[in-house]
């Protein structure tokens, strides 16, 4: 091949002064099996450049899925924060509702008994009633 | 944008954010979550996507910032010496040729590169950018970038015919 062109366009490529195209060229005349001998040197870095091009990014591409991930996450979130408020409301009635109940009831169980010694008392007026009676027959 | 269309637009220049970023990031690890990371900021605008008129060259910066903001992050401290690529490949490299030994070679000369001497390497040598699309890319001027590339390759150059003369002497 044209030697003298090559060796000219790799004064260029090095000034960064070649085209793409002219790249193109030495990237071709590189990658041939038999370079010239003072030009093996550059080899590599020919080779280099049309290698690292092949890489390629083999993960998948990651869309929705983390963007509805996140939707339903919220969703299911308001669901049993709405179910949590309704159904903790209701515990909390019928515990205030037990309370109260509770509460009634001791203060009736104290009536109850304040009565029972009432009718203790009243017992020993009977007595009372019953001795004046005899008092009463005797006379 | 619907997602098929969007992986219409990012199919054909996603290989490129990947190599870009593994160029500054070195590590293949990084360099995937870099990428992963690219692509998941573009689909978040994929809205607005249709004004830009040029989707790669914005996904190529977005990837540039990001990995240079990596590299600057405490993170960045560690992942110097995270990445183990070198001896993964160097076993399977011995089986190889001596041709692929020395792409090797390049591979830790390039890793040697201040970071945008490598990015417009990359850009040129490898995905072979027009120098107007490098500038745009890097937000260099066109004379900026032409000296950046030259240096590069001349230090390729140097360490490459110190190697070879090694090699031989």
């Amino acid at each position: 091949m044209e030697l003298d062109n090559i060796e000219k366009l790799l004064e260029k490529y090095f000034e960064a002064t070649t085209t793409v195209a002219e790249e193109k060229e030495l990237q071709t005349y590189f990658s041939q099996e038999s370079v010239a001998t003072h030009l093996e040197q550059y080899k590599p870095m020919f080779s280099y450049f049309s290698n690292a091009k092949e890489e390629r990014y083999t993960k998948q591409v990651p869309l929705k899925p983390r963007k509805n991930y996140y939707k339903w996450i919220s969703v299911a979130a308001v669901a049993v924060l709405t179910f949590g408020i309704y159904f903790g409301n209701e515990y909390q009635e019928r515990e205030k509702a037990k309370y109260a109940y509770q509460e009634t009831k001791k203060a009736f169980e104290l009536l109850a008994t304040n009565f029972g010694k009432g009718t203790e008392k009243v017992a020993y007026l009977q007595e009372f009633e019953t001795a004046k009676q005899k008092i009463y027959n005797n006379n | 944008m619907k997602q098929a269309e969007f992986l219409n637009v990012v199919m054909p220049f996603k290989d490129k954010l990947y190599r870009l970023a593994k160029r500054l990031l070195v590590s293949k690890e990084e360099a995937e979550d870099a990428t992963q990371e690219i692509l998941l900021k573009l689909w978040s605008k994929n809205e607005t996507m249709e004004q830009y008129k040029n989707v790669e060259a914005f996904a190529m910066t977005m990837t540039k910032n990001f990995c240079l903001d990596r590299l600057k992050s405490k993170q960045a401290s560690n992942l110097k010496l995270v990445h183990s690529n070198y001896s993964d490949e160097s076993t399977s490299l011995q089986r190889q040729l001596e041709a692929e030994d020395s792409v090797k070679w390049m591979e830790r000369i390039m890793d040697e590169l201040p970071e945008q001497q490598k990015m417009v390497l990359q850009l040129r040598d490898v995905e072979q950018y027009e120098f107007e699309e490098i500038c745009e890319l890097l937000d260099m001027k066109p004379t900026a970038v032409r000296v950046a590339l030259s240096r590069a390759r001349k230090v390729v150059r140097q360490e490459l015919v110190k190697k070879h003369s090694y090699g031989i002497g």
